[in-house]
């Protein structure tokens, strides 16, 4: 039985993916799956309504699902949310979909502790509160609970806006973007409608209708000619509106008129109803959204499908790539490859660690499955992203993340193949998951799939010199991650015998060999790209000094060793510093908030930066620990 | 005697200093990162590593102490320390061969940036389309230019660096049928609106502008984005006596003139001027953006590249990424107002700009093949100890 362990478990993992590959099925008889598959131009690219739901709900609440602690889940998709706060506002309003992290910014707002207390209604889940295993208070409030304040913090957000970003108070930066998340749901809200009308697509009929009278009136009334006052009042309180929802809108929903395949071309609702008092008639695709929005509270599923279906077929002929890409996009998004990676990459990391103390063969042999599992997922993510955008995997801080990972993991099936100790599993396994947990976190600024500033935008060098310094980084952590490994089982447990030991000093020695070539070339070639962008080899941007730093460190650690100050314990010690230097280099030369490499600033990634670092230095602590202190190296003495 | 050498060759070529030296240049090299914030990236360059010791300031007084090593020291060690391991240990064994070359690759590296340094020119060329100029100005330094304006075809041009003018003395020039006397000169002022008599202690102007203005020095500033505007009152004196005296400076916007000896000349404080062999005429500027959003995708400029000693004349579209290499110069896209139909590109003029691509070429095979042969030992000790 023992000997289909492996077996077993990789059959239970490909199961566990293939099951995240079934198409989505719809809950109920509207076609919601068929309407987030409906294609939108936002920041510069085509999309499907579904990456909107998702990256929106990511920016307003840090998650995709909708629910409230009481109550569970509210919304059955991020897909029937967008549906929701496009035609029928009234409800979206409560849904508790704004995030509000800062008490001070809660106070701001006027919201109480009746309003954040959780009510638990069993006596198991309020002990669990008590114990800190679930929230003890509400973090996300409905759009009607902060209504009544909105002008201060407005006002608040004026306040702060023009303080350079570096030099801005946590309340400051809390304030911005709380509004800015209020800003993006008000976006949404008037995305198809009008958010305060009951009827839009009764009022759109008779503007149609009222349109040639109203139309007369204006030119009557710019030749001074007597006109009709009523149909003059009308159309300016209907083109206010308009304006409105123009100038406050962001999603481009109207494609361009059939035979002009400009992207540039697609407009904003509001833009396409104030040409209507030119051409006379509204456009086609603004009247079926207001139909959609029509049948969705009416509860009409014929006519939502249908019209869906229209919307999504009218464009596809006429952006066959764009469309074919926006379809694989909202499976993708289903899918959500790296959140199922996430999942293996934990069960593959657990597997390891017990196989050091119970059927070694076997579990770590399942263990390595595992990890290869997720790998094989990580990838296809990579991949399908590459081909979404049409570039090379990593084109912003979200990206590395994923790449540094997928590198990262790499190398360790590499050396989990030749050692066979299970090593390669555990520090695969974590940092496979602990990669895919920073990237998800840095989901929330927005989509994830971003166009390319100019000075960026050169596909050869994104192919060569990021993708070479990323694995130079993933290479220089799991040096250190390895070094981890063997100073935490060498102190703390017995399994760290003679020939592990000398494993895993040649696995950190080559693993840094390894990450010094990657990271030299990468940094050179970083500088020709500068030389052949701004002129410069090297310009002391912090973004190159931090590529610099990972070299030299290295540089040191290797010259250290060939020159023999240091042995094995030393190596430890100085690959794990490598853990704090990559990730200063990584992260930490952002946040500083200059140079021309600043494009990725994040605030509470601070305090993490600052937890990882002194984690790093701890763990070097141990290392400094007598040797016949160590767990493993007293019994061998002995 | 022998010994004592022996002793300076040790230390010279040991591991030990690489890796002191290696632990330095990571401090310096961070702190420097860290106090861009506060200085920004010019002043930074100039303090830790265009200098061979970190001065700092002991606080209330203006005395410098040196508190750590700077870039010329660590560096220049770096690179003896390099060399002269280099050579001393020097053998050509297939198995030594990548380090040989990484290193190798490396010192090229340093000479290149050394070179650069030393060697390289920036400036910029700002055109307005359908502008043509032959000249790129310097992007901080300024000099004063004294124009023979009488003939219609040409201009005569004598320009007298900054460096000079700081040395406030009297100056004369074959082309020149007068004397250019520096009365006082200022590395960074500005001008205001005022009576020139309300600055005592100053030079009064005579002429042009200066009669206006009063000429305010200021501190010398290091801060990126802003320049240091130098300005100066400079006598002219023919044979026959005083032509009179003008205040000079960049921000002066209309052209100072005065005749002599029945020709025009005008005298001008400006950017510092480097004539090409060739033309540049911008025909048009095209700045792109991501459809609905503000995200710059592209900025080109359509130019016209006129050379008549290499007998070309083509069109050229320099865009990002993508600079153009001509006459030992190379122009990139720097800066763009595609509303004002302006196109500004940096020039940059680097005899080294080649080292980094034979070193990145040299450091790329040689690490490779040290890890190679390292993976390849690896594996046929690991073969050898466990036999299939």
């Amino acid at each position: 039985m023992k000997r289909f362990l492996p077996l077993l478990v990789l059959l239970l993992g490909a199961a566990y993916l293939a099951s995240t590959l079934r198409p989505e099925k719809n809950p109920t008889d509207f076609d919601l799956a068929g309407f987030g598959q409906v294609p939108v131009l936002v920041n510069g690219r085509i999309k499907p309504l579904d990456t909107v739901a998702r990256t929106s709900l990511l920016t307003l609440q840090g998650r995709q699902r909708v629910s409230s602690p009481e109550t569970g889940t509210l919304v059955n998709s991020p897909a029937e949310w967008l549906a929701t706060i496009f035609f029928n506002p009234t409800k979206a309003d409560d849904l508790p979909t704004i995030k509000i992290e800062s008490p001070e910014v809660l106070t701001l707002l006027g919201l109480e502790e009746k309003d954040t207390r959780i009510d638990y209604d069993s006596a198991v889940k309020k002990t669990f509160a008590v114990l800190g295993f679930l929230p003890s208070s509400k973090s996300r409030f409905s759009y009607n609970q902060l209504k009544a304040k909105l002008p201060e913090l407005d006002r608040q957000g004026r306040l702060a806006e023009p303080v350079e970003a570096q030099l801005r108070t946590p309340f400051q930066k809390q304030v911005i973007t709380v509004r800015n998340r209020v800003i993006l749901y008000l976006q949404l809200r008037l995305a198809v409608q009008m958010p305060e009308s009951t009827s839009f697509l009764t009022e759109l009929e008779l503007f149609e209708r009222a349109l040639p009278a109203g139309i007369a009136a204006v030119l009557a009334r710019q030749k001074n000619e007597a006109h009709d006052e009523n149909a003059l009042r009308v159309m300016k309180e209907m083109a206010d509106r308009f304006a409105y929802m123009e100038q406050l809108g962001h999603l481009r929903l109207v494609p361009p008129a059939a035979g002009d395949t400009d992207p540039t071309h697609w407009e904003l609702t509001g833009t396409k109803l104030l040409e209507s008092f030119g051409t006379g008639k509204i456009d086609p695709t603004v009247m079926n959204y207001a139909r959609l929005g029509e049948a969705w509270r009416k509860g009409d599923t014929a006519t939502f499908n249908q019209i869906v279906g229209t919307l999504h077929d009218d464009i596809a002929p006429r952006y066959p790539e764009a469309m074919r890409k926006s379809d694989i996009e909202s499976r993708f998004n289903a899918a959500g490859p790296f959140y199922s990676s996430m999942t293996l990459y934990v069960w593959a990391f657990l597997l390891a660690i017990v196989s050091w103390l119970k059927w070694p063969q076997e579990l770590g042999r399942a263990a390595m499955w595992l990890l290869a599992l997720a790998f094989v997922a990580t990838s296809a993510g990579i991949f399908a992203r590459m081909w979404l955008e049409g570039r090379p995997p990593v084109t912003n801080l979200y990206s590395s993340a994923l790449f540094v990972g997928w590198g990262a993991v790499f190398l360790c099936l590499i050396l989990e193949w030749i050692f066979k100790n299970a090593i390669g599993s555990v520090a695969g396994g974590l940092i496979g998951f602990a990669t895919l947990l920073i990237a998800h976190h840095l989901s929330f600024s927005g989509d994830t799939m971003e166009m390319m500033r100019a000075v960026l935008d050169s596909n050869f060098w994104l192919a060569t010199h990021v993708i070479i310094i990323t694995i130079g980084y993933s290479a220089t952590f799991l040096a250190g991650f390895l070094a981890a490994i063997y100073i935490v089982r060498g102190l703390f447990t017995k399994t760290l015998d003679k020939a592990t030991a000398d494993a895993l000093t040649r696995m950190v020695y080559g693993i840094v060999c390894f990450a010094t070539l990657f990271s030299l070339v990468g940094t050179v070639l970083g500088g020709i790209w500068a030389d052949q962008s701004w002129g410069r080899f090297w310009g002391w941007d912090p973004k190159e000094n931090g590529a610099l730093l990972i070299v030299i460190w290295n540089a040191v650690i290797l010259h250290a060793r060939w020159g023999g100050l240091v042995k094995q314990r030393g190596l430890m010690g100085l690959a794990i510093f490598g853990n704090i230097v990559t990730s200063w280099s990584w992260f930490g030369t952002n946040m500083l908030g200059v140079g021309l490499h600043s494009y990725g600033f994040m605030d509470a990634a601070f305090y993490w930066l600052i937890a990882f670092v002194a984690s790093q230095l701890a763990i070097i602590a141990l290392a400094i620990i007598p040797l016949e202190k160590w767990r493993s190296f007293r019994t061998a003495a002995a | 005697m022998k010994d004592l050498l022996r002793q300076f060759r040790d230390f010279f070529v040991s591991l030990q200093l690489t890796v002191v030296l290696l632990i330095l240049s990571l401090l310096l090299v961070f702190v420097a990162t860290l106090d861009q914030v506060n200085l920004g990236i010019w002043a930074v360059q100039e303090k830790y590593f265009h200098s061979f010791f970190v001065l700092w300031k002991i606080p209330g007084t203006d005395f410098p102490v040196p508190v750590f090593p700077g870039g010329y020291s660590v560096g220049g060690l770096l690179l003896i320390n390099l060399i002269s391991a280099h050579l001393y240990r020097f053998a050509l064994t297939w198995r030594k061969l990548g380090i040989q070359l990484a290193h190798g690759g490396l010192i090229l590296l340093l000479l290149g940036e050394l070179i650069t340094g030393l060697l390289q020119q920036d400036s910029s060329m700002r055109l307005e389309e359908g502008q043509t100029k032959s000249y790129v100005e310097s992007f901080r330094e300024h000099e004063l230019a004294i124009i023979d304006r009488s003939n219609p075809d040409y201009d005569e041009v004598v320009a007298i660096p900054e460096a000079v003018l700081a040395d406030q003395k009297s100056l004369q020039h074959p082309k020149l049928p007068f004397q250019v006397n520096v009365k006082a000169f200022y590395a960074n002022a500005t001008l205001q609106m005022g009576d020139p008599a309300a600055r005592p202690g100053q030079p009064v102007a005579t002429q042009g502008i200066g009669t206006r203005v009063q000429v305010i020095p200021l501190a010398l500033t290091y801060k990126p984005d802003e320049n240091n505007l130098p300005a100066a009152f400079v006598e002219i004196t023919g044979p026959s006596g005083s032509l009179g005296t003008w205040a000079v400076s960049p921000v002066v916007g209309m052209p100072q003139t005065f005749s002599f000896e029945g020709r025009t000349w005008e005298v001008v404080m400006r950017l510092k001027r480097h004539y090409l062999p060739f033309s540049i005429t911008l025909h048009q500027v095209t700045h792109e953006k991501y459809p609905g959003t503000e995200i710059p995708k592209n900025f080109a400029s359509r130019i016209q590249l006129k050379d008549e000693a290499a007998a070309e004349d083509r069109e050229v579209v320099i865009f990002m990424n993508n600079p153009l290499r001509h006459g030992g110069q190379t122009f990139y896209q720097y800066q763009m107002n595609a509303a004002g139909k302006m196109s500004a590109f940096q020039v940059v003029n680097n005899p080294g700009w080649l080292f980094p691509y034979v070193a990145c070429i040299l450091m790329g095979i040689g690490l490779t093949w040290q890890f190679c042969l390292g993976l390849l030992g690896f594996v046929r000790k690991r073969t050898a100890a466990n036999p299939v």
